[in-house]
């Protein structure tokens, strides 16, 4: 696995349509393990992972790995909150990125296979996509997003719209990641999910980063009112 | 009233005697227009796919262009067509002028621009769904081309269908650069002008009650071949 960490975002900020959404926020992710993304909604969590994965371009300052950009991005992966499913059968999507970068039809979907077996999904292999629930979705997107064993998998509230036996499953791959050596960044506001997961914590409040930290630490005593505010279920302004 | 019976009468009298010259005009239709329609929907339906996929500073421009050609009048397309391929013309050593080969040329022109700008249309939704995942992968351009060409292969098929109909009902392009000649250039639309102008409007008549089921044929194959309007969505 390509060594992609430490991550550095430097006065990065992310403007869209004359308004700033993020920042500018500085931090640095190293190590292993899990960092979670709290925060409201529109606190910029969808924003800053975007920002960390180049699917948004920083305004100003700048987004910089260990890695050359283009060999970072190829070790990374993203999971959507609403799965994008292309227009084929479950199998070939699962297989997509592996086609996309060279490996041969036949290999592709043997490893496909073997992932949709591990996601319980063996029966759908040639459905189409859309046919699947929303829970299958999303794992068929988990899947999709480790298929090739990146060094760095961003998640973007990929439980929230899933009932609870759906995010355990989803959870159970998400260790199995972790284990494999995958890094982990995620956002989410279920707090719960929050303190099963997370190693470390990014808290965000319109636009800002207002805590970075161990995660036992934010959980018992947070540094600021917001975060305080949050964990006590409060709705935050 | 009375004529489009006797051309209903005419078109079942042909059909049923088999008439040799018939089938040959039906056959050089058919040979002109989807061999048009192949080269346009081979050149339209990636340059679709391209503008689709890339951000470009001319872009817009490039899409308006395409979109008034889709307009081009054929009556220009044959003249300019006639004018490159006739003897004093810059591509008169071919001796193309009044053979078949020119009259496909010349459709491809008309119709590769509207093929490009409905596979453009359709291609740029599916874009705006794929886009992001499609980024995250770090897919080339070329991949993201063929990705949604085969995703988008209902939808394209359309396009390449409306192609055809324009080309299929067209008359004053190949008129021109075909010069409507017997046994050689002679196709549908040319015959049922030429039989009109003649004053024999049962036989224009005919003829194109036969075109027209015959638009409606390929269409039908296409879409029975293909499988579409089958299942739900895909």
């Amino acid at each position: 696995m390509v060594e992609l960490l430490p991550l550095t975002l430097t006065d990065a900020s992310v403007r869209k349509e004359g308004k700033t959404l993020l920042g500018p926020l500085s931090l640095t992710l190293s190590g292993t393990g899990t960092t979670i993304l709290l925060g409201p909604n529109g606190a910029g969590k969808s924003t800053l992972l975007r920002l960390m994965h180049g699917l948004d371009r920083p305004a100003s300052g700048s987004v910089t790995w260990a890695a050359p950009r283009q060999t970072a991005h190829l070790h990374q992966a993203f999971v959507f909150q609403q799965p994008i499913l292309l227009r084929r059968s479950v199998l070939d999507n699962i297989a997509y990125p592996l086609i996309a970068h060279g490996t041969s039809r036949a290999t592709a979907r043997e490893a496909a296979r073997d992932w949709l077996s591990r996601i319980g999904l063996s029966a759908h292999v040639n459905r189409p996509a859309h046919t699947l629930s929303g829970g299958e979705r999303q794992k068929m997107a988990m899947a999709r997003g480790l298929i090739r064993a990146p060094s760095v998998l961003f998640l973007d509230e990929p439980c929230s719209n899933l009932d609870g036996q759906a995010t355990a499953e989803i959870e159970a791959l998400l260790h199995e990641a972790r284990n494999a050596g995958t890094r982990l960044i995620m956002a989410t506001h279920d707090l719960g999910q929050a303190r099963r997961l997370a190693t470390d914590i990014i808290f965000l409040h319109k636009g800002r980063l207002l805590e970075h930290g161990p995660a036992d630490p934010f959980f018992t005593r947070p540094a600021t009112s917001e975060a305080t505010a949050f964990l006590q279920g409060d709705i935050v302004l | 009233m009375d004529d489009l019976w006797q051309g209903m009468l005419a078109a079942l009298r042909l059909i049923v005697a088999l008439d040799a010259d018939l089938f040959e005009i039906i056959g050089r239709s058919l040979y002109v227009t989807l061999t048009a329609t192949l080269i346009a929907s081979a050149i339209g339906l990636p340059l679709g796919a391209w503008l689709a996929v890339s951000r470009f500073r001319q872009r817009r421009v490039v899409i308006s262009l395409l979109n008034a050609l889709m307009g081009l009048p054929p009556v220009v397309v044959g003249l300019l067509t006639y004018l490159i391929f006739s003897r004093a013309g810059p591509l008169g050593v071919f001796g193309l002028l009044f053979t078949p080969t020119a009259m496909i040329i010349a459709q491809c022109i008309i119709i590769t621009p509207l093929i490009a700008s409905i596979a453009h249309q359709s291609l740029r939704d599916l874009w705006a769904e794929y886009h992001d995942l499609l980024i995250s992968i770090s897919t080339t351009r070329g991949t993201r081309i063929r990705t949604l060409l085969w995703d988008g292969r209902r939808a394209l098929l359309t396009a390449s269908l409306a192609g055809f109909g324009r080309a299929i009902g067209e008359v004053g392009a190949i008129l021109i650069v075909g010069g409507n000649i017997d046994h050689v250039t002679r196709v549908l639309t040319t015959a049922i002008a030429l039989e009109t102008s003649k004053g024999n409007l049962a036989m224009a008549l005919a003829l194109g009650l036969i075109l027209i089921a015959l638009a409606i044929g390929v269409n039908l194959a296409v879409h029975g071949l293909s499988r579409t309007e089958r299942t739900a969505r895909w």
